[in-house]
């Protein structure tokens, strides 16, 4: 069809502002020197290689670790929210999707430094802990403390592109199958999950790639206790001004990213193509 | 019966949770006190400040305008994108989405500081354009990603079946395919205006000329303490938007068939 | 549907309208100013604006790093800037500062000798002080019953779980320094190991670190020991009365944050004339008392209420800060700094 053609103007786009800045990144990695006298630059894989430090790649391993964890939890919570928006009338699902991304217009230290003084030791739940008699919990500055914060910023993105896909479901499609005898559980899982992958595919890679990326919440609600990748390379860029070594981490990030949504098109078994690969 | 009682609490938890910090927001923007670590006693005079201070508001006037203009035109953009890439041959459709995800792969400072470069290289000044233009690349695409899916969900044969009966590939793209993905589209398009309005790092350094949005005012006041006068901005913010949508609530219902035929093609 | 697209169409057409517009009609020169956020008082700027009829730009940063990318990368044009200490010696270096012409700012005299002539600056040639401080424990006195006088009480077991260092890989690394009595500006790898070795001594008994943060921690009573910047600690005082301020015997660090003029500047004059309005005495007063941090201005002190001038924490006396240094820009071992900070931080 030539409907492909409409594409074009976005593929020039793209080719300027993703694969300009792009090729700008590869280029900082693989050379050294003062990127100021680019006649000096040379060759190099220096950046890499200093990347396999097994300290550096505790960082890594960290970051993909707390990014999955996160992205599974949700993906446990954001599926059944959505479905039960996806199910109430017209009206009131708008509202309620609606309702449910505004929290995240209002600003993201703002919100970030709210939880802080709900968790804190003196914060609002350890108090109503302590006058019901018990003694007050650490919420804050532990692993937990830093999932639930990245729970938190990222459902809408897991929640949006599953409602979307939810709420065409043809209903006669259930209809049929429940006519055939299958009960409740079987709906789900024989018609509703498969028809709604796709949606669940476009949340996790919504939810799952910048969270690799992320460390000011680990840095608030975690107290800078570990470092991440986001930080490492955040780092390197502005204080430390090697943007060569920070461009070589993003690159070595990237593919390990690849490689692992590459996994998850192991689920996309009508190879359309939606997730990556 | 019971069914129904634990998604009303389930769905009341996962709102309680959302809303919580908000509420703890609103509470202290109305603190006698620059701190959130004392309560002083109930004041109005953060709210008033918010009414003289300049700086805030032209902050917060370019933060919509930006927000706007950016979703429309990434949701534009990405929207017809989607529907190009999804009719493209399976290898270079991988190609094409593969690169399309890279902004969403990459840390904001990547990101951030490769488009500043790439506006230097070719001697653009920084200022609203250039803010523009990062927003958009960075939203594009997100949009993609939440229209893609209604597109693989939708029937191929129905564009098929329109243009055998006669009608144009655009009629066909205006008529049958466009109003089957919306859902697709509003989502995306409401990502986009999200991910706009509270983005700082891509912000700030892709911006200059005294253009300036709330993030950055906001990230620049950390080291000092947050003025609550952005407490009082945001509670406004968000009593204007649940205003907003009380409106809109009320209109669609009062309207006639017609009107409620178009809203439910909304979402 | 046809309806929805016009609304937005309109809506589109106005903002773009409303935008040009508020870009036209600028006849008066305009003064882009980069600043801290929240550093200087907006009545200030409002009246430099009236007394000489220039449009004030007033834009702001997070961090020295960032202002210098922005900066470097060209593509702003903006005409004051306010750094730290060791980013105008950084500055200076890559030559990314214009000469400011002291006769043109005959308020300069009423800053005090001893904050001209410092090492990021030799000859006063780039920069005007405009705030500085010092860099201590802030503490709380109820739950620290034993003399704090020295660096060594972040490391007491005693307090184990509520002492707040700070995430910067400077700040931190210098106090370890100090604490073993080498100077903050340390190039020796042996005396950089030795204070990774605190470091990483120290990080079981943290309870977190932290960025700004910690004023309301301090504020909320969340933890008993911080290193906060000295004009962070008068503002936590007032709010809070239990706690108190000390710069330790091994000495601190020393801050300035100076204005500068970058080599972006497209109106010089006018970037002058700013700078000297900022240092007329009833300014720096009134900009003092906005602040809340210790200005340089000797001219400004004389108008400052007793209970300012005579706080020890704002304004120390000069044996307290004998062993005080100032940063310098490490240049290229930045890199070790670095390393050290990420090694502490993985384990």
């Amino acid at each position: 069809m030539k409907l492909k053609w409409i594409s074009y103007p976005y593929i020039t786009w793209m080719i300027i502002f993703i694969v300009v800045p792009l090729i700008l990144i590869l280029f900082f990695s693989f050379t050294s020197g003062d990127i100021q006298e680019l006649k000096n630059l040379e060759f190099t894989l220096d950046n890499f290689k200093r990347f396999m430090d097994p300290m550096y790649l505790k960082v890594l391993g960290k970051s993909l670790s707390l990014a999955l964890q996160s992205t599974l939890i949700c993906l446990a919570l954001g599926y059944p929210m959505a479905m039960i928006i996806s199910k109430e009338n017209i009206k009131k699902r708008n509202i309620l999707i609606l309702l449910f991304v505004v929290p995240m217009w209002m600003n993201f230290l703002l919100r970030t430094y709210a939880w802080m003084t709900l968790l804190s030791k003196n914060g609002f739940i350890n108090f109503i802990i302590t006058k019901l008699g018990f003694s007050p919990l650490k919420l804050l500055y532990n692993d937990k403390a830093v999932l639930m914060g990245m729970i938190y910023n990222f459902l809408p993105f897991m929640v949006l592109p599953i409602y979307s896909v939810l709420i065409k479901i043809d209903n006669k499609l259930i209809e049929a199958a429940e006519d055939l005898g299958a009960n409740k559980m079987q709906v789900f899982l024989r018609v509703i999950l498969p028809l709604s992958l796709p949606g669940v595919i476009s949340g996790f890679t919504m939810v799952f790639m910048p969270a690799v990326s992320t460390f000011v919440i680990s840095r608030l609600l975690g107290g800078g206790h570990y470092m991440l990748i986001g930080n490492l390379i955040e780092q390197q860029f502005l204080y430390v001004g090697d943007w060569q070594f920070g461009s070589a981490i993003s690159i070595i990030m990237m593919v390990f990213i690849l490689i692992a949504m590459g996994i998850t098109a192991k689920f996309d078994k009508d190879k359309e193509g939606g997730g990556l690969w | 019966m019971v069914n129904k009682i634990i998604k009303k609490i389930y769905t009341f938890l996962i709102f309680a949770f959302l809303y919580a910090p908000i509420i703890v927001l609103i509470v202290f923007s109305f603190n006698n006190s620059k701190s959130r670590g004392v309560w002083n006693g109930f004041t109005m005079r953060w709210y008033i400040e918010l009414l003289k201070d300049q700086e805030i508001l032209k902050a917060l006037y370019y933060t919509i305008l930006v927000a706007v203009l950016s979703s429309a035109i990434s949701t534009f953009i990405g929207t017809f994108a989607a529907i190009g890439i999804y009719n493209m041959n399976l290898f270079s459709r991988k190609i094409v989405l593969n690169i399309n995800y890279l902004p969403v792969l990459n840390p904001d400072i990547v990101t951030a500081v490769s488009l500043m470069t790439l506006f230097r290289f070719v001697n653009l000044e920084l200022g609203f354009l250039t803010m523009l233009l990062a927003h958009v690349a960075f939203s594009v695409p997100y949009v993609v990603l939440s229209v893609l899916p209604k597109l693989k969900q939708m029937n191929k044969h129905l564009a098929e079946a329109a243009m055998d009966l006669g009608a144009t590939p655009m009629y066909a793209l205006r008529k049958v395919i466009i109003p089957e993905i919306m859902p697709g589209i509003v989502t995306g398009a409401l990502i986009a205006f999200t991910l706009s309005i509270d983005d700082f790092v891509i912000s700030f350094f892709n911006t200059g000329s005294g253009v300036t949005n709330l993030s950055i005012t906001v990230y620049s006041m950390a080291r000092r303490g947050i003025n609550p006068e952005i407490n009082a901005l945001s509670t406004l913010m968000f009593i204007s938007v649940l205003v907003l949508l009380l409106i809109i609530n009320k209109r669609s219902s009062k309207d006639s068939k017609g009107g409620m035929i178009s809203y439910e093609k909304m979402l | 549907m046809k309806r929805c697209y016009k609304t937005l169409l309109l809506l589109a057409i106005v903002l773009i309208i409303s935008m040009v517009g508020a870009g036209c009609g600028q006849e008066k020169p305009v003064l882009n100013v980069y600043n801290w956020g929240d550093y200087i008082d907006p009545d200030v700027i409002k009246d430099f604006e009236e007394e000489f009829n220039i449009k004030v730009n007033y834009s702001t940063f997070t961090t020295n790093e960032d202002m210098y990318v922005k900066l470097k990368s060209g593509g702003t044009s903006y005409d004051v800037a306010f750094p730290s200490d060791y980013m105008i010696e950084k500055m200076i270096k890559e030559d990314m500062l214009l000469k400011i012409d002291m006769n043109n700012i005959p308020n300069y005299k009423n800053i005090d000798d001893k904050f001209k002539k410092l090492d990021f600056d030799p000859n006063d040639e780039y920069s005007v002080p405009y705030m500085w401080g010092t860099f201590g424990i802030i503490y709380n006195k109820n739950v620290v019953k034993d003399k704090v006088d020295s660096w060594n009480i972040l490391w007491d077991e005693k307090y184990s779980d509520q002492i707040l260092m700070l995430d910067s890989q400077r700040d931190s690394i210098a106090v370890a320094l100090k604490k073993l009595g080498y100077s903050m500006n340390s190039k020796d790898l042996k005396e950089l190991g030795k204070a990774k070795e605190e470091l990483v001594k120290q990080k079981p008994l943290l309870l977190a670190y932290v960025g700004d943060e910690v004023k309301d921690m301090m504020i909320g009573e969340e933890a008993a020991l911080a290193v906060v910047w000295s004009g962070d600690a008068v503002y936590m005082m007032r709010e809070n009365t239990n706690l108190d301020y000390v710069i330790p015997k091994e000495g601190s660090n020393l801050w300035f944050d100076n204005i500068v003029i970058p080599k972006t500047c497209k109106n010089k004059k006018d970037a002058e004339l700013f700078i000297d309005f900022l240092c007329r005495p009833d300014i720096a007063a009134r900009n003092t008392k906005y602040i809340g941090y210790s200005t340089p201005n000797k001219e400004a002190l004389k108008e400052l209420p007793k209970k300012i001038t005579e706080d020890k924490v704002a304004y120390p006396s000069d044996e307290e800060v004998e062993n005080c240094e100032i940063f310098n820009d490490p240049g290229k071992f930045v890199k070790e700094y670095d390393r050290i900070w990420t090694e502490v931080k993985v384990q």
